[in-house]
């Protein structure tokens, strides 16, 4: 039994020891060029004139290509062709690609691509959301609106109401290792492309609209990223593209690899966001109505601005039942990087403004903030999510309706109910569990009697004050995009009994590779050390979706489940040919196969298939079932099911200076029946961590010249070993998914991330204990916001 | 006397692109003799080629990452080894002149040599300690220092090192576990024999009269600066002089009444000497930067570069620093405060170098505060640092300095003078605190804003006044 154990990451031993490898480890042909981008000095204009002579005579320049070098496409947008590789004779923001230096070292690159002078006429930049909507600079025709009911009637009847405006900042991704390509040009034009992305595919399409190829003359290797967290879905196109472009011109392997003040100048970060909204409710604090109107910044290009602002209207309720609701949604066209995927995917943006309402009306009421948050949730899944959490559960076997070999259908599984509630998109919400969740974690973290201690302790404290809060998220798990929720698998089974394993997922750390290694195994009977693991490879799996939408291992998982059954049944029938026997009385187990009274290893097994010249490998698809929706009208099913989660996080305050720090946090979280137990409790930690890092002393400043002031590590600061919760408890729900998904798990790279919302709410409590007004907390909530907060509070 | 070899043409042309700007360039090459993974090595390097670029491109040895090439993540982190014995310094900003005379251990030599795993790797391995493992090494370097240290400071150890994954839990777990494990032998190792070399001279005499001569060269101390200007500006720096093998530079030196730092004492070295005589100034140096940073700094070097964000120079004004100066062979010492005349002005002529400084070693009235984006590893946005002496319930003395304030760092003449003689009460603190903005004109950047920070200086000077009597004022002091 591979699946539901708590084995380490499958590169665990290669990481700590050095020996794990990333692209700009991969050893390089020798002759092989360095590249680097000359970038935009200003936000906004046109250049008159570039005179590149001394960038082209520096010490190892071997060239420099701008955007009339580029003999094919000169675009690496991920959606609509409006991102040019180099610019045009625009210039859209500070930091901009404008020429591409080719030289014989990576420092040799850096050092020319400083030396060009650019004359430019310069204008005035859109840099702000208050700049946007002086200017209507927006995306699409005008905001995407969405509504549930009646609102406005919803709004004017209600007994009571409160109103206000959250503003959140963006993210820096910071994944450890920086964007990253490498091209090796092949015989008859053919280019091999190493790419530290979470898109192979695109890479091999941008790559091959670059050379003017087919995308079969391009092929895309990922073994590893150094992390991504949606920082590598589409912001990898440029390294890569550029790379190709360069290796063709010169004939010669190219590797690019921006420095990390270059990686934070010129990509895109997670989409900073203005939310209002005008909430209305009865005196017990549940919602009557809520009308939201969210807007985002999202830089220059399009990129995934549409579908990540969708996700955010998506999460506008997070886990709360909106009897009506308006959102409207506005995506603004600004001169500063483009904003791209960042875990969430806009989901933890609109989740924060929900959550700043229920905040929000506890204070108005008076009333303790888990209470409001209880009133308003979904009503509960029929039959409960069961209830208590359980440590280790076996996971399922494979029971013949649940077989994800040839011909079988997928459905979600639920209890049939009348009046379902609805999501403010019209999905009706069946699978809800956090009334149990909450009751669990509430008692475990022993909420109620801290609640009273801090108000104790606060009362004896003139300079500190501490703050506790709760909060859930419930987050929807699918591609919005719903032609994305497909994958594919190519399992080869070796004579020896060895297994070959790949698929279109790639790996970012999240653990995905061994997960489905554990798949695999399981599927086969085998030890997961006998399942070789293998770089994503767009020539062996084609058409792959993003490692994205924290649907890696239910995507991935299902794919290579398909493959091996295919395999196994083949090998079953083989064997049950040659015994005389059915296919069903054929086991695969511990190592053995199982032919009615007869036992063999699997490789006497695989061995014995061979020599019946049985085919040992195979393909395999999955697709998620029962999705459809339209985002337009926004209405619909574009969720598979909701994967969910709750913390519970104390912090204190200093109201002399703002400076704050988590002291403990308790997380209950939702994965289903989880494949591997270690590899979540991870995602979940290191979730929670980064969520909480967004909201608290990740600060993103532009200057009013459009240039981005946090620019380097040194200025940018997400989360330090000290910065964790010093008492850190984080359990597994652990109950089995009622969708089919691969042994009933349920996804969990993003959902985690949200957890961190608990955070910005404990300070925001904390503020609250220094006066009567609502401390109106802006995130992220620096030291200097705090410190704002607490003069608001006092007024 | 030449430092370091000059290396004759060196021609900036190639096959594919014949120059006619033919870059004449003097570049001096240097020896250097270290233990690498234990193995001596000899190199000829330039100058400023950093430890993490040789090793990665000359030897391919790529275990040891580039994470930011600043110094602020640690995923370079190495293992040092010198006459101190053990520590974790950055790779990135490391010059190999440096390294002379001492011993390298990467994450390839923390494993044993027939590839047993050191305990802190088995721990990782055991505790998912590592996800997308870019980190990994790093983090590996640094425990493995940690644990040689027999430290349990977990969360000092590791501040240098940033993780984007894991939020940390499981790495503290791992290092806990690890931590009473014996130190594998081959961790042990023996500083090689080195000859000595002429750009890291070793007498006090020989840097300055060679400093003197050459007032244009830049000194390199922990270049924990000096590595930001080549790996960030992208800056040349044809002639140089190391400062870490001059003894007299490297001293402390304790008398029953004051403490001598020479100028290339490390902030950790400081941290260690300063504990038990001043225990909140060792409270702002355990803030300072990192493990590895601390490891490289120099108290000279923060100093000397007139920083006015410098940690160091509002403690040393508040508490009434000396700083000595010399000049071939003439010396002067001057108050601290003295040395900062403008925003990137010093009280230092050409080829004068800075030699140390001396403070008193009671000041128990003394605190420093460091306000930050982040605690661990962030430059201040404000340090202020309070001494005032209470006699018979009114102020007697004050001297308050602040950095991050004004472009250099100073103190805060009117606040004092509006306490002295008041009676030390909240009442009069409320009432001076005002007098802030009468001595600063902060700035708005990306650290915060201008008000923030006048307003923290005022509020400071409250913390000030409700620690001194009694009441708690510090977050990190406070347990769930
Ligand atoms: C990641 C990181 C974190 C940091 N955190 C902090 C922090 O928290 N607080 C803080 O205050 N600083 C911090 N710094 C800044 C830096 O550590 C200091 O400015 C440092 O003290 C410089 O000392 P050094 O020995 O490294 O100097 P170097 O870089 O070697 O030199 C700095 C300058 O001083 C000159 N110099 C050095 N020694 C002498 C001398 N004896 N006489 C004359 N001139 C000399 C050099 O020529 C150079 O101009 C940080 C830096 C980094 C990279
Ligand atoms: S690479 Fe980040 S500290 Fe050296
Ligand atoms: S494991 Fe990815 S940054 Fe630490």
């Amino acid at each position: 039994m591979s699946v539901a154990k708590a084995l380490p990451h499958d590169a665990a031993a290669l990481h700590v020891t050095g020996a794990a490898r990333y692209i700009d480890d991969i050893p390089t042909p020798t002759g092989t060029l360095h590249l680097a981008f000359g970038t935009a000095e200003i936000a906004c204009g046109t250049i008159n004139a570039i005179n590149l002579a001394k960038v082209k005579s520096a010490p190892g320049v071997v060239a420099v290509l701008t955007a009339d070098d580029l003999p094919f496409a000169n675009d690496v947008s991920p959606s609509i062709h409006d991102e040019p590789l180099l610019a045009t004779g625009t210039v859209h923001y500070l930091g901009q690609p404008l020429f591409l230096v080719v030289a014989k070292t990576h420092l040799a690159a850096r050092k020319a691509a400083r030396l060009a002078s650019v004359d430019y006429a310069e204008d005035t930049p859109i840099l702000t959301i208050d700049d946007a909507i002086a200017a209507d600079s927006r995306f699409e025709d005008g905001p995407r609106i969405w509504t549930k009911g009646d609102v406005d009637q919803a709004l004017s009847e209600a007994t009571h109401r409160v109103q206000g405006t959250i503003e959140m900042g963006g993210q820096e991704h910071f994944y450890l290792e920086g964007q990253a390509a490498l091209a090796l040009p092949q015989e008859g034009g053919d280019m091999v492309v190493h790419s530290s992305t979470q898109h192979p595919t695109e890479i091999q399409h941008k790559v091959a609209e670059a050379l003017g190829a087919p995308m079969h003359a391009v092929r895309c290797e990922v073994r590893r990223m150094g992390g991504g967290f949606g920082g590598k879905e589409s912001q990898g196109n440029a390294l890569a593209v550029s790379c190709a472009v360069a290796a063709r011109a010169t004939g010669r392997p190219c590797k690019m690899r921006y420095d990390r003040d270059d990686d934070m100048m010129i990509t895109g970060k997670r989409h900073d966001f203005r939310i209002s909204y005008d909430a209305g409710f009865d005196g017990e604090g549940c919602l009557t109505g809520v009308d939201f109107t969210q807007m985002t910044r999202c830089g220059w290009a399009l990129d995934l601005s549409l579908p990540v602002a969708d996700r955010a209207m998506l999460h506008a309720d997070n886990a709360y039942h909106l009897p009506t609701a308006r959102i409207t949604s506005h995506r603004f066209k600004t001169n500063t990087q483009s904003a791209t995927a960042f875990r969430g995917f806009g989901g933890p943006q609109g989740v924060l403004g929900i959550e700043r309402v229920m905040d929000h009306i506890a204070a108005e009421l008076g009333l303790d903030p888990v209470l409001i948050r209880q009133r308003n949730y979904y009503d509960a899944m029929e039959g409960g999510g069961l209830s208590a959490p359980r440590a280790a559960r076996p996971p399922e076997g494979i029971s013949e309706h649940e077989k994800v070999g040839r011909g079988t259908r997928y459905t979600r599984q639920y209890s049939p109910k009348a009046d379902v509630q609805t999501t403010p998109y019209h999905m009706q919400v069946k699978d809800f569990i956090l009334h149990e969740m909450t009751e669990a974690l509430l008692a475990s973290s022993d909420y109620h009697a801290r609640r009273i201690a801090i108000a104790d302790w606060n009362a004896g404290q003139s300079v500190l004050k501490k703050g506790i809060a709760f909060s859930p998220v419930k987050f929807g798990i699918s591609f919005t995009l719903t032609h994305l929720n497909q994958a594919g698998a190519l399992v080869h089974v070796y004579q020896d009994g060895s297994v070959h394993m790949n698929h279109g997922g790639t790996e970012m750390g999240q653990g995905l590779f061994q997960k489905v290694a554990q798949v695999a195994a399981h599927r086969f009977g085998i030890e997961v050390g006998a399942v070789k693991i293998t770089a994503t490879d767009t020539g062996k799996v084609p058409n792959t979706s993003a490692t994205a939408a924290s649907s890696g291992t239910d995507l991935n998982g299902m794919a290579v489940a398909n493959a091996c059954d295919i395999i196994r049944e083949r090998i079953a029938e083989c064997l049950a040919e040659l015994h005389q026997t059915r296919t069903e009385n054929v086991r695969f187990e511990d190592g053995q196969v199982f032919v009615g009274d007869a036992q063999m290893t699997f490789a006497e097994a695989v061995q014995t298939a061979y020599l019946n010249r049985v085919s040992l490998s195979a393909t395999g698809f999955y697709k998620t079932p029962d999705l459809a929706w339209d985002r337009i009208k926004g209405e619909g099913t574009p969720f598979f099911y909701f994967a969910q989660g709750a913390a519970v996080t104390e912090v204190v305050i200093d109201t002399l200076t703002g400076e704050n720090r988590i002291l403990r946090t308790d997380i209950l979280h939702d994965a289903g029946a989880s494949l591997n137990p270690s590899l979540d409790i991870g995602q979940v930690e290191g979730g929670y961590v980064q969520g909480a890092g967004w909201l608290t002393t990740e600060e993103l400043v532009w200057d009013d010249k459009g240039r981005l002031r946090t620019h380097a590590p040194a200025t940018y600061k997400i989360p330090a070993c000290s910065d964790r919760p010093d008492i850190f408890n984080v359990t597994l729900w652990d109950q089995p998914n009622p969708a089919q998904t691969i042994y009933r798990s349920k996804a969990v790279g993003e959902p985690p991330f949200m957890l961190g919302t608990s955070a910005f709410l404990a300070l925001s409590d904390a503020v609250a204990a220094c006066g009567p007004a609502y401390p109106d907390l802006q995130a992220p909530a620096t030291a200097e916001e705090v410190l704002r907060a607490v003069k608001r509070a006092r007024a | 006397m030449g430092f370091g070899k000059e290396a004759g043409v060196y021609v900036a042309s190639t096959p594919e692109h014949p120059r006619t700007d033919l870059v004449r360039r003097r570049v001096y090459i240097m020896d250097v003799t270290f233990l690498l993974n234990g193995e001596t090595v000899q190199v000829e390097a330039e100058p400023t080629r950093t430890l993490l670029d040789w090793l990665r491109e000359d030897r391919a040895l790529c275990g040891t990452k580039e994470g930011c090439n600043e110094g602020d993540c640690g995923a370079c982190t190495v293992m040092v080894t010198d006459e101190g014995g053990a520590k974790a310094l950055n790779a990135c900003i490391l010059f190999l002149p440096q390294l002379h005379g001492k011993a390298v251990r990467t994450v390839e030599g923390i494993s044993g040599p027939d590839g047993a795993l050191h305990p802190v790797q088995q721990a990782m391995i055991d505790h998912h300690g590592s996800q997308c493992g870019f980190c990994t090494p790093g983090f590996i370097a640094s425990m493995a220092t940690g644990h040689l240290q027999g430290r349990s400071d977990h969360d000092d150890v590791l501040a240098g090192n940033l993780c984007r994954c894991t939020g940390y839990a499981p790495i503290v777990r791992a290092a806990e576990a690890a931590a009473d494990a014996p130190v594998p032998t081959w961790m042990n190792d023996k500083v090689p024999e080195a000859n000595a070399q002429s750009y890291a001279p070793e007498t006090l005499e020989e840097l300055a009269q060679w400093y003197a001569a050459n007032p244009d060269a830049t000194l390199i101390a922990g270049a924990t600066d000096v590595g930001l200007w080549v790996t960030k500006q992208l800056r040349d720096l044809p002639q140089v002089a190391f400062l870490n093998r001059c003894k007299e530079l490297r001293a402390i030196t304790q008398t029953d009444d004051t403490i001598h730092f020479g100028a290339a004492v490390t902030m950790t070295e400081v941290l260690a000497a300063i504990g038990d005589d001043h225990p909140s100034y060792a409270e702002m140096i355990r803030r300072y930067g990192s493990e590895q940073v601390r490891n490289a700094a120099t108290i000279g070097g923060n100093i000397a570069n007139g920083s006015p964000i410098g940690d160091n120079p509002p403690a040393l004004i508040a508490i009434g620093a000396t700083l000595h100066l010399r000049h071939g062979t003439q010396t002067r010492d001057m108050p601290v405060e003295d040395f900062f005349v403008a925003y990137g002005k010093q009280d230092r002529a050409s080829g004068e170098l800075v030699t140390g400084v001396t403070i008193p070693r009671s000041a128990p009235n003394l605190r420093c505060y460091k306000i930050s984006k982040r605690f661990d590893q962030d430059i201040s946005a404000v340090c202020g640092c309070f001494n005032i002496t209470v006699t018979d319930g009114s102020v007697a003395e004050a001297h308050i300095a602040f950095g991050g304030m004004a472009g250099t760092p100073h103190r805060a003449h009117q606040v004092e003078a509006a306490l002295v003689g008041q009676p030390w009460t909240a009442e009069t603190i409320a009432k001076t605190a005002a007098q802030f903005s009468k001595d600063y004109t902060p700035m708005s950047d990306m650290r915060a804003s201008a008000a923030y920070r006048l307003e923290v200086a005022q509020n400071l000077l409250h913390r000030y006044f409700a620690e001194m009597t009694g009441q708690a004022t510090s977050v990190l002091e406070v347990t769930p």
